[in-house]
């Protein structure tokens, strides 16, 4: 009796088994599928405080608490209307830079404000993750502002980035071991001078986008372009003409191979070179004016420092300075559109601007608040106005970080440029750079 | 089932008549709760291993950037020539193949001497343990922190004469690999100590009798028989070094042409949103893993199932 009674207690409890499997197995796969989905949930988006809207803004940390008090006067101004709230990213713009993209590109729907560097506006106009600014509310952020800073913002005929801050690289130089440049004062002599002195000449050689904002610069300077039509994104076609793109690589590399250059020029970026300036042997420095209330720390440093216009490339041909700054552009994803168009309006305000340069030490990027700047803080505000207004933006291309990082791959180390080859692999690895198909 | 319970058994287990008839029924049963036992395991490998695995060998042959979303399309294996016939590719190969080759090399040297050491080590065995495997217990990105700022001219205490090292090629990939060597030369040593401890004594006293030198006990002798262990350390130690990663990412950036394999992957998946270029440097990276894998396993004619050592 019992062996016949055993199988089928055992079929019993294989069912019991199998049904278990089937709730537990069923779980553990539900959990696997899921999960992805429930973490995409958590960002959320739309989000109140006590019922009023709240704007999420990201923006890079900066120092000088310019974003604080932009974030409060417009928070004042705008009570139980909106709240803005900053988002913070990291200091660096290639990291700000990833972790933006990642949450735009993911459709990350909390995303409302993006504090932009100026090279974004083309690349993220692009992918369709900026809302341009209505023509009814554009004139309120374009009125007054410099050109450089205003095209910095637009892309194919719209504004997507309300220029908030700009930028500037001047000409530093030791009043008490040289004699102010002249007019048209060359990169050639002052390379030729530090050497006849035994100084160094500070730049930014690091393989970082710092270099390819001094490659463009002295390119553009010596009468060249990097893209041609930059804004027709890959269908546009590359320019370093082989003239202007050689005479700004010798630039490059007479300095690099002189005995000006820094020892540690090939891991230069714009704060180790402003530490080796403020060291002392050094004649020339450039640099952005976050140098200048940096050198009252060191005695004898700020009386001491003279400023001119970014060097010229060929003799008689004004420079074209670089452009730096911070944008304001509006997420497509974001829910309240019309909200983030008030909050960036309020945010580059002439009384926000003003305190972002005075406190931030960011220039702004409305011309007529370069007369009401305190000369104490900012005594080069005329020389600042000038070269913004004079400075050649970087190319406003979609595929501009790969443009940026050709350029990197291809000058590093900078001693060991030959002009007239490297020229050529520019030109070759820039125009797979463009169609975003350089393996960088 | 009752037929199977009635068949007649030849199972040499003992037991009685009736136990033996069921142990069969029971065999199947098991070897199917067996299967439903590990059945969660593997439908959770199959999730995060191979489904990812498939999804980015299927990336690999689009031109798919989320930068352009607009530009999608199938190019099969264009991502791969283009990579193949890129300077940059070789130059960060080679990177990584030097790095691989040297600390690897360096660490099994140091690693045999360590784990010797601390395999004849007769008093304070566990304090001479724990100081050698101290800096296994350190987390990469911090010991990578902790050698840039030692040879940073302006923060560390070296090379104040000469120019700084990662100011340059060479210099760079020596600091990676020093960094490197001291990270993991512990996790190789104790892998090597397990292995170490398997050699019978025996073998060391007999040939010790025969008149075998200390020299000779260590190459005839002891690491023959250690052959598994060996393979184990070098090949987890040479996958590893392979997918090098946080310390070039601290140190460099890959500044200098100093980017590795797992670099170009990452810049061209994080950073340029490239799915297509960037999947296709992941699977070549992946092929490679294989292939020293299989190299290794081959060459080495040993059953890895011996020594099992988990990271």
């Amino acid at each position: 009796m019992r062996p016949v009674d055993l199988p089928s207690r055992a079929t019993n409890h294989s069912r019991r088994r199998r049904a278990a499997y089937r709730r537990y197995g069923g779980v553990a796969i539900a959990g696997v599928m899921v999960a992805p989905l429930l973490a995409a949930c958590g960002q959320g988006g739309a989000s109140t405080q006590n019922g009023v809207p709240v704007v999420n803004w990201y923006i890079g940390a900066q120092a000088g608490g310019w974003i604080e008090n932009a974030i409060s006067t417009c928070n004042a101004q705008n009570k139980g209307k909106f709240i803005i709230k900053e988002r913070e990213l990291p200091a660096r713009a290639t990291d700000q830079r990833e972790q933006i993209v990642r949450r735009l590109a993911a459709n990350d729907a909390s995303v409302d404000l993006v504090g932009m560097d100026v090279i974004w506006t083309a690349e993220f106009a692009n992918a369709g993750w900026l809302y341009p600014f209505p023509e009814a509310g554009r004139a309120k952020v374009s009125d007054g502002v410099l050109k450089g800073p205003l095209e910095s913002g637009t892309y194919q005929g719209k504004l997507y980035a309300a220029p908030f801050t700009s930028n500037t690289q001047l000409l530093w130089y030791r009043k008490d071991k040289t004699s102010a440049p002249g007019k048209d004062f060359t990169w050639g002599q002052m390379v030729d001078q530090a050497v006849a002195k035994h100084l160094k000449v500070q730049i930014q050689g690091a393989q970082a986008e710092s270099l390819t904002v001094t490659f463009n610069t002295l390119l553009e300077s010596a009468g060249g372009t990097f893209v041609n039509d930059a804004g027709k994104g890959a269908n546009a076609s590359i320019g370093l003409a082989q003239a202007p793109t050689v005479a700004a690589l010798a630039a490059l590399k007479k300095l690099a191979s002189s005995s000006a250059a820094d020892p540690e020029l090939n891991t230069a970026n714009e704060d180790s070179s402003r530490a080796a300036f403020e060291k002392g042997g050094s004649l020339y420095e450039i640099n952005y004016p976050f140098i200048y209330p940096s050198a009252a720390a060191v005695p004898g440093l700020q009386e001491n420092l003279g400023w001119a216009r970014y060097p010229e490339v060929i003799a008689g041909k004004p420079s074209r300075p670089p452009l730096g700054g911070f944008n304001i552009g509006i997420s497509s994803h974001s829910k309240r559109k019309a909200l983030d168009v008030q909050a960036a309006t309020c945010i580059v305000q002439p009384s926000n601007q003003l305190f972002a340069a005075e406190k931030g030490g960011n220039p702004p990027t409305l011309s007529a608040l370069y007369d009401k700047i305190d000369k104490k803080i900012y005594p080069f505000a005329s020389v600042m106005r000038e070269s913004i207004n004079d400075a050649a933006p970087r190319p406003v291309s979609p595929a501009y970080n790969d443009l940026s990082l050709a350029v990197q791959e291809t000058l590093v180390p900078l001693a060991s440029i030959n002009p007239p080859k490297t020229a050529k692999d520019l030109r070759s690895l820039a125009k797979q750079a463009l169609k975003s198909e350089a393996v960088l | 089932m009752t037929t199977v319970a009635e068949a007649p058994t030849t199972t040499a287990s003992a037991g009685g008549h009736r136990r033996k008839q069921q142990l069969t029924d029971r065999d199947k049963q098991e070897r199917r709760l067996g299967l439903r036992l590990v059945a969660p395991a593997v439908i959770v490998m199959l999730a995060v291993t191979v489904y990812p695995i498939c999804y980015s060998i299927w990336l690999s042959i689009q031109r798919y950037n989320l930068r352009f979303p607009d530009d999608r399309k199938y190019v099969w294996f264009s991502n791969y020539g283009r990579i193949l016939s890129s300077a940059h590719f070789w130059q960060v190969m080679s990177n990584t193949f030097i790095i691989v080759v040297i600390s690897v090399v360096i660490e099994l040297i140091l690693g045999m001497a360590l784990a010797l050491f601390m395999h004849r080590a007769t008093f304070g065995r566990n304090v001479v343990r724990t100081a050698i495997l101290l800096p296994y217990g350190i987390i990469t990105v911090v010991s990578a922190f902790a050698f840039q700022f030692a040879v940073s001219p302006s923060i560390g205490g070296f090379w104040h004469l000469t120019s700084p090292p990662l100011n340059n090629h060479s210099t760079s990939l020596f600091v990676i690999i020093l960094t490197e060597v001291w990270k993991t030369t512990p996790f190789m040593s104790l892998l090597l100590l397990a292995g170490l401890a398997t050699v019978p004594n025996d073998y060391v006293e007999a040939a010790k009798v025969d008149g075998a030198n200390a020299w000779q006990r260590l190459i005839r002798v002891i690491v023959p028989n250690m052959r598994a262990a060996i393979l184990v350390a070098v090949l987890f130690r040479t996958l590893d070094a392979v997918r090098i990663f946080d310390t070039v990412f601290i140190q460099t950036r890959g500044a200098n042409n100093t980017a590795t394999l797992s670099q170009l992957g990452y810049n061209q998946l994080i950073s340029q949103l490239n799915l297509g270029l960037g999947s296709a440097v992941s699977v070549l990276l992946f092929l490679i893993v294989i292939f020293v894998a299989v190299v290794f396993v081959k060459g080495f004619k040993t059953d890895l199932g011996q020594v099992r050592g988990e990271r």
